[in-house]
């Protein structure tokens, strides 16, 4: 059998690295919220760590309801463009990504967002030629205790208007 | 009774500028009256999505369209101050123009014994909306 050698981990893990730091570390948004992105092979998880200003109710306290729904389009946002290129980033090529953008997003609040670290994983449930639909699941100490969820739609980036 | 003297607004202003996340956006009060609220935000570089065209990031709408909707709700008559957003829904109709100020105009049009409905739509300097939401946020009545 004439199989190639797999490349070194390092060669990959520096690639897809650097493939997602080209998605997600240029944009000024994503910084500002300082939300970063943790990932384990193709597996995203992203994490919005607690600031003082993502606060919308100081009294109980509680994370600021559009700073939530920022954080997770965030994640569903970046999952989709992850999935998209992921074929071409794997193969190796580089150069500028477009953005799917967003035709609508559906947020639902479960529970109040305390004030500590929050995480999210999105899963593209459907990706076709112009649309993609994504769900996107949001907890903070709990992985089964939800405190926020959401769908949205996108277009795909090469069929833009 | 006229939006810009109503005894709301400076109710308004002050829950407003009592959150961080709102401060944080450089959120304004333009407007209060029963049950209709309109803030708005200046266009800030920090808050770019598309480095490309300078475009907002739909995040910053997102959370500008809630905030409007939420002080709609305690906005509204019988409303005792107090909310929580149980459900929002965004459309994006078109990207918002770089350098102009974006505004949401929320309105609270309904309010049962334990749930508000408010629509809110957000524009550009330009006159067709931006964003346009609905939600369903809890309430708190005043008369029971």
């Amino acid at each position: 059998m004439n199989r190639q050698k797999p490349e070194p981990v390092q060669v990959i893990k520096q690639r897809r690295d650097a493939a997602l730091e080209q998605l997600a570390g240029g944009i000024p948004y994503i910084k500002h919220l300082g939300i970063t992105f943790d990932r384990r092979g193709d597996e995203l998880t992203a994490q919005l760590p607690f600031s003082q200003k993502l606060i919308g109710n100081p009294i109980l306290p509680a994370l600021h309801g559009g700073a939530v729904g920022a954080f997770l389009e965030i994640a569903a946002q970046i999952e989709l463009a992850w999935a998209i290129y992921w074929p071409a980033m794997e193969s190796g090529v580089t150069g500028p990504r477009a953005m799917p953008k967003t035709i609508d997003f559906t947020i639902d609040y479960l529970r109040s967002g305390l004030p500590r670290d929050a995480y999210a994983r999105a899963t593209v449930n459907r990706s076709g030629r112009r649309f993609a639909s994504v769900h996107v699941e949001a907890w903070q100490d709990n992985r089964q205790k939800l405190f926020a969820q959401a769908t949205g739609h996108f277009l795909m980036p090469q069929h833009d208007g | 009774m006229s939006e810009k003297n109503h005894p709301k607004l400076s109710v308004a202003k002050q829950f407003i500028s009592a959150i961080p996340h709102s401060i944080d956006l450089g959120m304004r009060v333009d407007a209060v009256s029963d049950g209709k609220v309109t803030l708005s935000i200046p266009y800030d570089e920090r808050f770019i999505g598309d480095p490309e065209t300078g475009v907002l990031h739909g995040g910053v709408v997102t959370a500008l369209l809630d905030t409007a909707a939420g002080s709609a709700v305690i906005a509204h008559p019988l409303s005792a101050g107090g909310t929580a957003t149980i459900d929002l829904r965004i459309d994006y109709m078109r990207p918002a123009k770089p350098h102009q100020r974006i505004t949401a105009t929320a309105e609270c049009y309904r309010v049962t014994r334990s749930v508000a409905f408010v629509r809110a739509t957000a524009m550009d300097e330009g006159d067709d909306p931006v964003a346009m939401a609905t939600g369903a946020f809890t309430v708190e009545r005043n008369d029971e």
